[in-house]
C-alpha cells in the first residue's frame, strides 16, 4: 500500500531534516521525504493519504524499558492491553526487560515472546535476556542461543548480582561475544529494606531510605568491570546526579558507556511522593530535587544518551497498599511523549534534539538503523499535534495499568497517527 | 418584651427568696458562664447570713446533647469545681431558664462526682420555652408570655463588674 | 498527585482526622491541649465517664500488636463513653491474605464512626483516610495510633501536653531529644510539634547509626541540632525527651550492644546534671532500664513519666471527641 502522509512539519531527528513536507511509505517501508520543491517521487500515486495539518511527523519512538508483563503477570497487563497502549503513544518499537515469570532465560521464552509479538498493529519487540539464570545472579544464561532468539542485549532488570565475581564472568562471557550489557546500578545491600531516596522526604515521613550511594557504589564496580573486560555497558535507569558525574569521568576516561533516564525520575522528585503517594514508589527511588534538576541537564547536554518509559503496569491491588508495601513502578508507554515535549520545553530543548532521544539515540544504543526516516528503513512513523493537551486519567489510558504519578496532571503532546510497518495502528479518530 | 427590671434589683429579690432555706451547708453551684456571675453575687449577698462553704462552679460542655449539631466542645480548659456533693444540699444557679437542657446537662454532671442530698434551681430569669419538666424552685421575674426562639436573652459582664440583659435576634 | 490536600483536613481547614503533627498549626495544637485540661479531672471523679461519644462504635483496628497503645486508646473511648470493639488484625484476617482496605470496607460496613490505626507500614492510616475520603465516607474518622516510622500524633500531643503543663512557654524551651530517633514514630511527631510550638532550640541526640541521614533537615525550618555527645546535647536543656531502644536494634549492625549504648547514650544521674536544675525527664514507655535510662533518672524527682501516661488519657480522650462528638469550633 503506497500512503502519503502530507501537509505536516516532518523532523527526522537523525539527518536533522526539519521543514513542511510529505513523507511516502510504499510497502511497508519509507520512500522519501519531500517538500514542495523535491516534489513527489516518480510514479507514486497514493492509495491512502493522512493529513497531518497542524502536526509533525516523526521516526516512531523507541522505548528502550517497557515491560510487557508477558510471560506470567497476565492479571498486570497483556501484550494486546499494552501494544494498544505503545501504539497511542507513538511507541513503535520497545525493549523488554526479563523481569518476566518465569524469566527470560530460556531461548524457547524469548521465542515465544517475539511470535506473540508479530502482529500487524504491534510495536517491534526486542526481549532484554536475562544475564544469569532465573535472575538470581549464580549462573550464566545462553546468552549465545538467547541472542539467536532474538535477545538484543543482556540484563538483570531489577535484581542486582550481588557476586562479583558472577558479575565479573557474566560480563566476560557476554564481550566475548559482543553483546552489551544492560545493567541498573543498585547495590542490594545498601538498598535493602529501602523504599525511597534516603533524604529529607524519608526523613519525615519515616520511609526506610535508600542512599544515593546504592546507586554510586554498584555504578563503580560496573564502570570497573567494564572497563576490566571490555563488555558493552548500558546503564538502566539512572537516578542520580552523583550517578551521571560517575558516568561522565568513565567517558572521560574514554570508557564507552552509554545510559538511560526514565520519564519519572526526569520530571519528579522525593517531594512528589507527598502524602504517602504509592503511585511514586519507584525503582529505583525518586531522588532529591537537585537529582532531578542534573538529570534534566545530563539529558540535554548528552551526559545520559537516552529517555526512556520505563513503563511498568501494576494492578491496584498491588498499589492500594502503604507505600512500602506497594509494588514498584508507573505505567509510561502513553507518557513517553508529552513528557519528552514537557522536558523539551521546560529546558529549552529544540524538538528535534528532543526526539533523538526517544527515536535516533535509542536506535544507536541498539546498534539498528531505526528511528529515522531514511528510504529502505520500516515506515514506523508518530504523527503528533504538540499543541493537543489532555489529562492523563484512568480512563484515557489505554494500557491495563493506571499507575502513574502523573495521574490529573494535564500535558500537551496528543499522538493522532501510529505506523508500524507502514500499518496503522493507532488513529486518535478511531479510524484504525 | 416590657423591660426588665435592673439586675441588681432581680438579684436582691432572688437573695431574699433564698435566704430562708440557707444553711450553712449550702452550696452554691454557679453555672458556666452567667451563673457563675449570678452565683457571686448572691453567694456575696449570703454569706453574711449563715452561707458558710465555697462557691461552687460547674461546666456542662461534657453533658451537652447537641454535639451533633456541631456545636462541638468548647476549649479554654473550664472544668467544674464541685465539693464532696454526696448528701449534699445544692442550689444550682444560673442566669436565664430557658428550654431546660443545660439544667438536664448540670444535674448530670453533679450526679457524675456522687448523689447529693437535694438539688435546688434558683434562676434570675424565666423566659419560658421549656423542652424538658424542669422548674425553678426560686425565681424573682417570669416573664408574662415566653419569648419567641429566634430572640436570645444573654446576661453580659461589663469590664466594672455591672451585670446587664440584652435581647437580641439570633 | 502532588498537592494534594492534606488528608486530615476537611476543606474548612478543621481535623476530621488525626494521622500526623505535620501540617497542624500552633493554635490546632493549643486548641487540642486546651479541649484535653478539663478532661484529666474525670479521673478523679465518682463516676469516671461522659457521654459525649455515647452510642458511637470505635474500632481499634491493630495490625501491629500494642496492648499498652490499645488500652490507652480503650479507656479514652470508654470514659467517653463510645463503644469500644478490639481487632488485632495481625492474627485474623491479614493472616488469611485479606487486604487493608477490605478489612477497612468490612468495618466500615459495621457502622464504625471511628477507626484507631495501628500499623506497622509508614503512611498506612494515610491510605485509610483516602480511601474513606474516595468512597464518601469521612464522616468515619481515622486516629492514628501510630504507623511504622512516621508518626504517633497522641503520643506527640501527650508530650506536649505535659511540657506545657510544667514549662509553660515553649519559645524559651531548650528541647533535647534522645536516642533512636531513625526508627522513632514518637520522636517525628514530638519533633513537629515542638517545632510548631515554636521551640527555639531543639537537639537530636544519638549516634549516626540510630539518626536518619538527613536528621537537620527532616523538617523544614526547624530549628534541629544533631549532637552526637550526650553531654552536648543535656548541656542547659530544659526538656529532656528519652526514646525507647527496641531490642531489635541490636540485632543487626546498627549498635554493638545495650552496654554500650547506655555507656555512651544512657541517661545517668550525672549526666542529667548537665541539664538546668529543673529539667523534666519524658518517656514514651516501656523503658529499658540500663539501657537508655539509669533507674536512678526514672524514679527520680525530674520524672515526668507517670503523669505522661495519665495525660495521655486525657490528649486521647479531647482529640476523640473534638473529631466524634461534633464539630472543632
Amino acid at each position: 500500500m503506497k500512503i502519503e502522509i502530507r501537509n505536516g512539519r516532518v523532523i527526522d531527528p537523525a539527518s536533522g531534516f526539519d521543514q513542511p513536507a510529505s513523507v511516502y511509505v510504499a510497502d511497508g517501508r519509507i520512500l522519501g521525504s519531500g517538500g514542495a520543491a523535491q516534489g513527489v517521487p516518480a510514479g507514486f500515486q497514493p492509495e491512502a493519504v493522512i493529513d497531518a495539518t497542524g502536526c509533525i511527523v516523526c521516526p516512531g519512538l523507541i522505548d528502550l524499558s517497557a515491560r510487557l508483563r508477558e510471560p506470567g503477570f497476565e492479571y498486570k497487563a497483556t501484550l494486546e492491553s499494552e501494544m494498544k497502549a505503545a501504539a497511542a503513544g507513538g511507541v513503535t518499537r520497545l525493549v523488554c526487560p526479563p523481569d518476566t515469570d518465569p524469566p527470560l532465560d530460556e531461548p524457547g521464552l524469548v521465542e515465544m515472546l517475539k511470535h506473540r509479538a508479530r502482529q500487524p498493529g504491534f510495536a517491534h519487540v526486542h526481549p532484554l535476556g536475562a544475564l544469569t539464570v532465573g535472575l538470581a545472579g549464580q549462573r550464566l544464561t545462553e546468552m549465545a542461543e538467547l541472542a539467536e532468539a532474538g535477545c538484543i542485549a543482556f540484563g538483570q532488570a531489577s535484581v542486582s548480582i550481588v557476586d562479583t565475581q558472577v558479575l565479573l564472568r557474566a560480563m566476560q562471557y557476554a564481550a566475548t561475544f559482543g553483546f552489551p550489557v544492560w545493567l541498573q546500578a543498585q547495590d542490594a545491600h545498601l538498598a535493602r529494606n529501602g523504599v525511597a531516596h534516603d533524604g529529607a522526604v524519608a526523613a519525615r515521613l519515616g520511609l526506610a531510605g535508600i542512599p544515593v550511594v546504592a546507586e554510586t557504589v554498584a555504578l563503580a564496580t560496573y564502570l570497573q568491570l567494564a572497563r576490566e573486560t571490555g563488555a558493552r555497558l548500558h546503564v538502566r535507569r539512572l537516578s542520580s546526579a552523583a550517578g551521571l558525574a560517575l558516568i561522565r569521568a568513565a567517558r572521560a576516561d574514554g570508557l564507552a558507556v552509554s545510559c538511560e533516564v526514565s520519564i519519572n525520575h526526569l520530571h519528579l522528585c522525593d517531594e512528589n511522593i507527598g502524602f504517602f503517594d504509592a503511585h511514586a514508589r519507584l525503582d529505583p527511588p525518586l531522588r532529591s530535587a537537585a537529582d532531578r534538576a542534573a538529570l534534566a541537564a545530563g539529558l540535554a547536554d548528552g551526559g545520559i544518551d537516552v529517555l526512556v518509559s520505563d513503563h511498568t503496569p501494576v494492578d491496584d491491588d498491588e498499589k492500594q497498599l502503604p507505600f512500602a508495601e506497594a509494588e514498584t513502578g508507573a505505567t509510561g508507554l502513553e507518557l513517553l511523549l508529552p513528557l519528552t515535549l514537557k522536558w523539551a520545553a521546560d529546558s529549552g530543548v529544540p524538538l528535534a534534539a528532543a526526539l533523538a532521544r526517544v527515536t535516533s539515540e535509542p536506535a544507536r544504543i541498539l546498534g539498528l538503523e531505526r528511528g529515522c526516516l531514511k528510504p529502505g528503513v520500516p515506515a514506523d512513523l508518530c504523527v503528533f499535534d504538540p499543541a493537543g493537551r489532555f489529562t492523563v486519567s484512568r480512563e484515557r489510558l489505554r494500557s491495563q495499568g493506571k499507575n502513574t504519578p502523573f495521574l490529573g496532571r494535564e500535558l500537551a503532546g496528543e499522538v493522532r497517527y501510529t505506523l508500524i510497518d507502514g500499518h496503522l495502528a493507532y488513529a486518535a479518530d478511531g479510524l484504525a | 418584651m416590657p423591660p426588665l427590671p435592673p439586675v441588681t434589683e432581680l438579684i436582691d429579690r432572688l437573695a431574699a427568696q433564698l435566704r430562708p432555706h440557707v444553711t450553712p451547708a449550702t452550696v452554691l453551684v454557679g453555672i458556666h458562664t452567667g451563673g457563675v456571675w449570678v452565683a457571686e453575687a448572691l453567694h456575696a449577698a449570703l454569706a453574711p447570713h449563715g452561707l458558710a462553704t465555697p462557691l461552687a462552679t460547674i461546666d456542662v460542655s461534657f453533658h451537652r446533647d447537641d454535639h451533633h449539631l456541631g456545636s462541638g466542645l468548647r476549649s479554654g480548659g473550664r472544668v467544674s469545681h464541685l465539693p464532696d456533693v454526696a448528701d449534699a444540699h445544692l442550689v444550682l444557679v444560673d442566669d436565664v431558664l430557658y428550654t431546660g437542657r443545660t439544667i438536664r446537662a448540670a444535674l448530670n454532671e453533679i450526679f457524675d462526682y456522687g448523689r447529693p442530698a437535694k438539688v435546688e434551681l434558683a434562676v434570675l430569669v424565666d423566659r419560658g420555652g421549656r423542652e424538658l419538666p424542669i422548674a425553678a424552685t426560686y425565681c424573682p421575674h417570669v416573664l408574662p408570655a415566653p419569648l419567641p426562639a429566634s430572640q436570645s436573652l444573654d446576661l453580659a459582664r461589663a469590664a466594672d463588674g455591672t451585670l446587664s440583659f440584652s435581647l437580641r435576634e439570633k | 498527585m502532588m498537592g494534594a490536600l492534606n488528608p486530615q483536613l476537611n476543606e474548612h481547614g478543621e481535623l476530621i482526622h488525626l494521622l500526623s503533627l505535620d501540617g497542624l498549626s500552633r493554635e490546632m495544637i493549643h486548641d487540642i491541649l486546651d479541649r484535653a485540661a478539663p478532661f484529666t479531672e474525670i479521673a478523679e471523679r465518682e463516676v469516671k465517664k461522659v457521654p459525649l461519644l455515647r452510642g458511637k462504635s470505635v474500632f481499634n483496628l491493630f495490625f501491629e500488636n500494642s496492648t499498652r497503645t490499645r488500652t490507652t486508646f480503650e479507656i479514652a473511648a470508654k470514659r467517653l463513653s463510645a463503644d469500644v470493639i478490639n481487632l488485632n488484625i495481625n492474627t485474623s484476617s491479614a493472616a488469611k491474605g485479606e487486604s487493608l482496605l477490605d478489612t477497612v470496607d468490612n468495618l466500615a460496613a459495621m457502622q464504625a464512626d471511628m477507626f484507631v490505626v495501628r500499623h506497622a507500614s509508614s503512611g498506612a492510616p494515610y491510605l485509610i483516610a483516602q480511601h474513606l475520603a474516595a468512597t464518601g465516607r469521612n464522616h468515619i474518622h481515622v486516629v492514628n495510633a501510630g504507623d511504622g516510622r512516621h508518626s504517633h500524633p497522641t503520643q506527640g500531643l501527650l508530650d506536649m501536653y505535659t511540657i506545657r503543663h510544667y514549662k509553660q512557654d515553649f519559645t524559651r524551651l531548650t528541647v533535647a531529644v534522645v536516642g533512636d530517633i531513625l526508627h522513632s514514630r514518637v520522636a517525628r511527631s514530638q519533633l513537629h510539634a515542638l517545632a510548631t510550638l515554636g521551640v527555639p532550640e531543639i537537639r537530636l541526640v544519638g549516634p549516626k547509626t540510630l539518626l536518619p541521614t538527613a536528621a537537620d533537615r527532616m523538617i523544614a525550618g526547624a530549628p534541629l541540632r544533631v549532637c552526637h555527645d550526650i553531654a552536648d546535647g543535656l548541656r542547659g536543656a530544659d526538656v529532656v525527651m528519652m526514646l525507647r531502644l527496641q531490642n531489635e536494634r541490636m540485632q543487626g549492625a546498627l549498635l554493638p550492644s545495650p552496654q554500650e549504648y547506655f555507656k555512651s547514650y544512657g541517661l545517668t544521674p550525672e549526666r542529667l546534671a548537665l541539664a538546668k536544675p529543673d529539667a523534666i525527664v519524658m518517656h514514651p514507655g516501656p523503658m529499658n532500664r540500663g539501657v537508655e535510662i539509669d533507674s536512678a533518672v526514672a524514679d527520680g524527682r525530674q520524672a515526668v513519666i507517670l503523669p505522661q501516661v495519665t495525660f495521655g488519657i486525657a490528649v486521647r480522650m479531647a482529640v476523640m471527641s473534638m473529631l466524634a462528638g461534633g464539630g472543632t469550633q
